[in-house]
């Protein structure tokens, strides 16, 4: 942003010659530890996997691998047949994201702009559980997806038991509905005049206005999904059904550790993708995103 | 004259009929406007009911009961927190879990807040910074923690090995019951602080430049200023984010399961990870209720207090 912003250390000082240096150094030093810190680590996996298994078993280890294996990655995926766990884990992340639209963005939009009598008694019932911590709430949620109350039905190695419940999420409703309410209602009214029902009004006027927060909603969703790893082992106990976090841990005792890192590599590549892509997006969720907890 | 009591009697009856007309048709009007509105809302509420709300109610009652699927659950009263509190690994994991998040608050509150706090004092390569310490965020926690596990081995591991490059002491780190839950909250700090350190830095460039001058006119040297100034200034994101990492970090589950194992000799044992060993190990659900109910309460706490705070700012 404005990077003239007067900051903790006077500009005045930064342009002296004593001031300069001492601001170069710490720069230097900054950037090398963080460098060391958090690409140093992924350069370790990355050229890891690319090592024969006796250099990733010697002591000390290799900086560089002696001989390089870039094969090694193709080689795994067809070993640990990651096609599978890849579109299992894409099935999962995709249908959590879509089922969580289709239910949070008409809830958001009835407590904005329909605003039902009761709508704010709701509304804070979903928001009171904001206060439950998921974790915390594991086995009545995992007893329900055994039996669903009313319906009877057992969803375990089902992907709607990972779907269903991420759905019940207040904070994305909360989010939703605060930007919706900014919509103003003369773009609604004059909608209903020109004869658009609610659902068209929503399609029409209001979806598109709100291209910004479904981009967020719809990351934030698609990541959390991604990353999941205790629910998902929990509900899909069918080694056939299981995304890649719960593949990956479940076989990562047998695996040849090049293989393995080769495995974690793939399954981190993806998200690191959709980061680079929307950045900005992502960041601007994190201020959202970090009232959920 | 017979006209007159006919032309007389509608202006005397239409006000109110026309009056009740409107009423019902305003009523039927507002019935069909508040039925499409509930009709939008079903979907949520549905799955509110099943997958929060139910659960929540359900999770004190079953702590109450002892689960069996086969023949149904039965009261047992407090047996569950008999059992629980019989189990000496109860301890265990609250202290664990406490030291862990203590762990985690001076590493994962602190480091955050300085690294920021150093950020935004820089002209250059703040790209790069950000992209840097916010990218093992977007990382599966379960590929951390596998890649994590094999940098801490002691022989062939990255860690020891930069420790030997840096002429320092070597750790057994996962391996020792002394260190292995401050190995932990390392991995969960390094993948985590990305996101408090943004919000931070977010903060911090909020904060008025006059200020500082004003601070400086006053005789603050570098320390007072950020004592008097930026501390004070961030002091709600501060909070909140302090609040935040103790929910989270009290529900530590994935590390000490894919790391450590609760090993080595329970020195890694959770509160979840109990959770999860009285649920999917011993199917014992009523007592994992139970321990869950007292986990809830205390996060409950942490979280109404924090949403207290939150609102207080927003109002």
């Amino acid at each position: 942003m404005a990077a003239s912003t007067r900051t903790l250390i006077r500009p005045s000082v930064l342009r002296t010659r004593k001031g300069k240096l001492v601001y170069w150094s710490v720069l230097t030093v900054a950037l090398a530890l963080f460098t060391l810190a958090f690409l140093v680590p992924l350069y370790w996996a990355v050229t890891g996997a690319m090592k024969t298994p006796a250099e990733l078993a010697q002591n000390p280890p290799t900086c560089v691998p002696a001989e390089w294996h870039p094969e090694n990655y193709a080689r795994a995926w067809r070993e640990m047949d990651l096609t599978r766990y890849f579109l299992n884990t894409v099935l999962l992340a995709g249908g959590a994201w879509l089922i969580q639209l289709a239910v949070q963005v008409p809830a958001a939009y009835a407590l904005s702009k329909l605003r039902p009598r009761f709508g704010n008694v709701v509304l804070g019932l979903m928001l009171v559980t904001l206060m439950m911590p998921a974790t915390a709430l594991l086995v009545p949620v995992y007893l329900t997806v055994v039996d669903v109350p009313l319906f009877h039905r057992n969803l375990i190695d089902s992907p709607s038991a990972v779907w269903l419940p991420a759905a019940a999420n207040a904070f994305n409703i909360y989010i939703l509905k605060n930007f919706f309410d900014r919509v103003p209602d003369e773009l609604l009214d004059a909608a209903r005049i020109d004869g658009a029902g609610p659902l068209g009004t929503l399609w029409r006027i209001v979806l598109p206005l709100s291209r910004p927060i479904l981009a967020v909603v719809s990351i934030l969703s698609v990541v959390a999904a991604w990353k999941d790893f205790l629910w998902p082992l929990l509900v899909l106990p069918d080694p056939a059904k299981q995304p890649l976090s719960v593949f990956l841990q479940r076989v990562a005792q047998d695996t040849p550790l090049n293989s393995l890192v080769a495995g974690l590599v793939l399954a981190s590549l993806p998200l690191i993708a959709l980061f680079l892509v929307f950045q900005r997006q992502i960041v601007a969720g994190l201020g959202a995103g970090s009232l959920k907890g | 004259m017979t006209t007159a009591p006919l032309l007389k009697k509608p202006p005397s009856r239409s006000p109110a009929t026309a009056a009740q007309g409107r009423r019902a048709a305003r009523l039927r009007r507002s019935v069909r406007e508040h039925l499409t509105a509930y009709g939008f809302l079903c979907a949520a509420v549905v799955i509110f009911a099943l997958f929060s709300w139910w659960p929540i109610v359900r999770n004190v009652l079953l702590a109450f009961q002892d689960v069996n699927f086969a023949t149904g659950s039965t009261w047992t009263g407090l047996t569950n927190f008999e059992k629980l509190f019989a189990d000496p690994l109860l301890a265990t994991a609250w202290r664990n879990t406490a030291v862990f998040t203590a762990y985690a608050l001076v590493l994962g509150f602190f480091v955050p807040f300085l690294t920021a706090v150093l950020l935004n004092e820089f002209r250059h390569a703040r790209a790069y910074f950000r992209v840097l310490v916010y990218l093992p965020v977007m990382l599966p926690p379960v590929v951390v923690a596998l890649m994590w596990k094999w940098f801490y081995d002691p022989g062939p591991g990255l860690l020891n090995e930069v420790l030997r490059t840096l002429h320092l002491p070597t750790s057994a780190w996962l391996d020792s019951s002394s260190t292995s839950l401050v190995s932990l909250v390392i991995v969960s700090t390094w993948a985590n602080m990305g996101t408090a350190t943004l919000i931070y830095l977010a903060a911090l460039q909020t904060i008025p430049g006059e200020l500082y001058e004003a601070a400086e006119l006053d005789g603050a040297n570098l320390w007072q200023r950020l004592r008097h100034v930026t501390v004070p200034q961030t002091r709600f994101v501060l909070l909140v984010l302090l609040l935040l990492q103790i929910v989270a970090t009290m529900q530590v589950f994935t590390e000490p399961y894919v790391m450590t194992g609760g090993g080595p000799d329970d020195s890694t044992v959770t509160v979840m990870f109990l959770v999860y060993r009285y649920a999917f190990v011993y199917n014992d659900f009523g007592t994992a209720s139970a321990l869950s109910l007292l986990l809830l309460l205390v996060l409950a706490a942490f979280s109404a207090l924090y949403l207290r705070v939150t609102r207080t700012k927003e109002g």
